[in-house]
């Protein structure tokens, strides 16, 4: 029955890590980008949510209406004036500027807020939970699942259907046709950024919410969104999703055998697909 | 053919790649509504020239100007907004867009012209029911229609074509010219590279002929022998 | 001064130095490896090496001991240096052969029963074992999915060994085989593994360029295809990189747990280490061998005067390695290098031109 139990709680939690998946995977389907910083955006979002809860006391989830869209700025800025200048060339510049990033991030928040582990108080939601039967579904963790498979579906929308997406698409096939149509393919990258730190933001303010965060969380949810990434597989946004509930499911069941297996559990089968199934559960096969 | 002042000029053109300089004091003039062909042997430049007018090459010294207007440091696609369309060499449609989307991806710009889906699937009607296909599910000769037909939605005033008879059988490539007559009449000036002289020759008002990154001929057809075009295409000198 | 693209994978690599290239005979080209600027510096290199060599008889223990830790630092940095500087293997999992090398010192010494600084470089030669199947695994990714996926291999081995506990589980173990020896002793033997083992490293990353194994490949998809259109088996050669690579951080974990004697999971393992060596080696100079040379020197001298201020040395260090890493792709030693033209470990040949008719000479 617990194990009934977890299996759920690792499905929910799937939508958070696709959550956080959805930016990397993004990022890297548009510009070929790995932003090591990813995770520690997450929770810088996270902190500017809770400076917006303390200074206003408004409820958690509102300040998703300010710290988005500054997000997106950031994302937008950071992309334009910094990383538009790493794209192409050999990989060696991206990596280290976004690791370089991550270590400044993850330093001023600890400077800024110091080690503690702090929490966004959602009041009751974050623990009421829905009874199915005899499973146990937590409203929030639903809500999270929810609004991760909406994102996604938005974000598909986005690019299949509007004329920005069109443009993202063409930018990330080839980047100087695309000048040549008239598309400033530096914009087309910053939105692309700006597009995934506004939904890593998400993700960070529903993990505040959730749980509990500090400065030097980060890298351990960037390592969590590749993982969700790969399983899933390359090229696929739903595919992230499925990889988000699998990773979730391993470390729930992975922990329900022993704690400290956890996390490590979710790490196995990862290295497990990269193994047997390297184009991941859905994604394209891999061109080398 | 018109008279008045040129809708490009290109003065003393100098161009590089990296430390290779591959263009030579090329001056051209290109005058509103006129077919203008350059021709030349593989690396003669003729593609360097295209790319510099389109505002792909960072480094050149010398002077572009569009209806008066000087191009140097704009990038490419704010020409794209001024009225300059580039059909690249090798097509580069969008192989994650369908046939539909690269045409309407061609309209970024949002140039106000006759140019729409419809007018471009009536130009080439072998795209017609291909639609929503995707753009790497293409003949060769398909994907340079609709990449020539991308580069219209851009409602240009100058349409640059860089070798649009490369790697097709012949037949597709009269089909692809059979074209012209409708773009020059919907009023867009056409500068043209292409290897195959003959074509190049029977579609253009103008010809120039490249050797070494120079201009070593220009004329009418009309006015240009074979033997003329020969010496100018091979560099034999006489 | 004549420069060629870098990405060409061409293992002779064209030098120009700021002085101009060198007239030679007329009409005939040459091929030299030393300058004046180079035997000079060589000189000095060989002088430090002297000093080096003989600090047990004139250091006090604490010295001995930070030179312990710069000797490993330096060869961990240039193992990371040849990854990604010659094979184009952007790695930042390497603390996972860091830590092999440190458990299994202690296993192979306290468990096992052997000699502590034999057990050294059969450590080395486990994680050289346990590097192969590793990269089959890691190889299956590329670029910045690469980098993370050696990190998530290095948790998974941190998470495991946490878990593990014949080896300490969380809390660690402590290597107890060396109290056989008497503490000069170990000091002074430990000293000299260091010694070889920050020496070697260098000499070694030397020694594979000359044999052209280093041959510039970046991460860039393009010069692998221009290499292999060489005949060069890239696989192979990436494979044999990241084996070595493992083979010498695990030689430098041992050393520097062997030093420390306390080992833990979290330390052993952790993501720091290739912080350190990725700003040692960005803001040394990728690609170049004095590169980590100098940036370890230049990381000691700022983390001696600057870890007082905590979180801020460390903002400090990303925001030179950032901006390194996007205006000096070849970082301190190259911004010299390319002034001065003075290359201290000449592999790069050097072409002198004929002299030319006119004076001017190259563009």
């Amino acid at each position: 029955m617990t194990t009934a139990n977890n299996l759920v709680q690792g499905l929910l939690l799937g939508g958070l890590y696709a959550l956080f998946a959805t930016g990397l995977s993004l990022m890297f389907g548009v510009m070929r980008l790995v932003n090591l910083a990813h995770g520690d955006f997450a929770i810088l979002a996270a902190f500017l949510a809770l400076v917006a809860v303390d200074g206003t006391g408004v409820h958690p989830l509102l300040t998703l209406a300010v710290v988005v869209p500054a997000m997106f700025v950031l994302g937008y800025l950071l992309q334009r004036g910094v990383l538009n200048r790493t794209v192409g060339g050999d990989g060696l510049a991206p990596v280290l500027v976004t690791f370089g990033l991550s270590i400044i991030l993850q330093n001023l928040l600890l400077e800024l807020f110091s080690a503690d582990s702090r929490g966004l108080d959602a009041g009751a939601v974050e623990d009421t939970s829905l009874a199915l039967g005899r499973l146990n579904v937590g409203w929030f963790p639903l809500l999270t699942l929810l609004t991760g498979a909406a994102v996604l579906a938005g974000l598909q929308l986005l690019l299949a259907r509007t004329r920005l997406g069109r443009a993202l698409r063409a930018t990330s096939d080839d980047p100087e046709a695309a000048q040549l149509v008239g598309i400033d393919h530096r914009h087309a990258f910053a939105v692309a950024t700006g597009l995934a730190l506004a939904t890593v933001a998400i993700a960070g303010i529903f993990l505040g919410i959730r749980t509990t965060f500090s400065p030097a969380l980060g890298p351990t949810r960037l390592i969590f969104a590749f993982e969700a990434v790969i399983i899933g597989g390359l090229g696929s946004l739903w595919g992230t999703l499925a990889g988000g509930m699998v990773l979730g499911v391993a470390q729930t069941l992975g922990a329900q055998v022993s704690p400290g297996w956890g996390v490590l559990t979710g790490h196995l089968v990862f290295l497990a697909v990269l193994a047997f199934r390297p184009s991941g559960l859905f994604g394209k096969p891999v061109t080398t | 053919m018109s008279t008045g002042p040129p809708l490009l000029r290109v003065s003393g053109l100098d161009a590089w790649y990296g430390d290779f300089q591959a263009l030579f004091d090329v001056s051209v003039l290109v005058a509103e509504g006129e077919v203008v062909a350059i021709i030349g042997a593989n690396g003669a430049g003729k593609s360097t020239l295209l790319g510099t007018v389109a505002g792909l090459l960072p480094r050149t010294a010398g002077s572009v100007t569009f209806d008066g207007r000087e191009l140097a440091g704009m990038p490419a696609h704010r020409r794209v907004a001024l009225g300059i369309s580039m059909v690249p060499e090798g097509r580069r449609i969008f192989p994650s867009l369908s046939v539909e989307e690269n045409l309407l991806v061609g309209a970024q710009a949002r140039r106000p012209g006759p140019w729409t889906v419809a007018a471009v699937l009536e130009l080439f009607p072998l795209l017609g029911d291909k639609r929503r296909r995707g753009g790497s599910q293409l003949s060769g000769g398909e994907q340079q229609a609709l990449a020539i037909g991308r580069g219209l939605m851009a409602n240009p005033r100058l349409l640059l074509l860089d070798e649009v008879s490369l790697g097709l059988a012949p037949i597709v490539v009269r089909r692809i010219y059979e074209a012209l007559p409708a773009i020059r009449a919907a009023g867009t000036t056409v500068v043209l590279v292409e290897q195959d002289i003959g074509q190049a020759l029977g579609a253009a008002d103008r010809v120039y002929c490249l050797l070494e990154g120079r201009v070593a001929l220009e004329g009418a057809p009309t006015e240009l022998d074979r033997d003329r075009i020969a010496a100018a295409y091979f560099g034999v000198r006489a | 001064m004549t420069t060629l693209d870098p990405d060409r994978a061409d293992p002779t690599q064209l030098d120009g130095a700021a002085s101009g290239a060198a007239a030679g005979p007329p009409g005939r080209v040459e091929v030299e490896r030393a300058t004046m600027a180079s035997r000079a510096g060589a000189v000095v290199a060989l002088v430090a090496l002297v000093v080096l060599a003989t600090a047990p008889l004139w250091a006090r223990t604490s010295v001995l001991r930070t030179l312990i830790g710069f000797l490993t630092l330096l060869a961990l940095a240039s193992m990371w240096n040849l990854l990604a500087g010659y094979a184009g293997l952007v790695s930042i999992g390497q603390q996972a052969y860091i830590g092999i090398g440190a458990y299994g010192l202690y296993w192979l010494s306290d468990s096992a029963g052997l000699d502590p600084f034999a057990s050294v470089p059969l450590a080395a030669l486990m994680a050289a074992v346990l590097s192969v199947p590793i990269a089959v695994l890691a190889f299956r990714l590329r670029g910045g999915y690469f980098a993370i996926g050696t990190w998530v291999i290095a948790e998974a081995l941190r998470l495991l060994i946490a878990n593990t506990t014949q080896l300490g589980g969380g809390s660690g173990v402590t290597i107890t085989a060396v109290s056989g020896y008497d503490r000069q002793t170990r000091l002074y033997l430990t000293y000299w593994l260091a010694f070889a083992v920050g020496v070697g490293a260098v000499a070694l990353t030397y020694l594979l360029l000359r044999r052209r194994l280093g041959l510039a490949l970046t991460a860039n998809r393009d010069s692998e295809t221009g290499a292999r259109s060489l005949g060069v088996d890239v696989y192979r050669v990436k494979l044999v990189v990241y084996v070595v690579a493992a083979f010498g951080c695990a030689l430098a974990g041992a050393v520097i747990y062997l030093n420390l004697l306390r080992i833990q999971p979290d330390a052993a393992f952790s993501v720091n280490w290739s912080a350190f060596m990725i700003f040692i080696v960005v803001i040394g100079g990728v690609g170049t061998i004095e590169g980590p040379i100098v940036g370890a020197v230049l990381f000691f001298v700022v983390q001696e005067t600057l870890a007082q201020y905590g979180s801020w040395y460390l903002i400090l260090l990303g925001l030179i390695a950032v901006a390194v890493a996007l205006r000096a792709r070849h970082g301190l030693w190259g911004l010299v290098a390319e002034r001065t033209g003075i290359s201290l470990f000449p592999v790069r040949r050097r072409l002198k031109l004929p002299a030319p008719p006119a004076a001017g000479g190259s563009r």
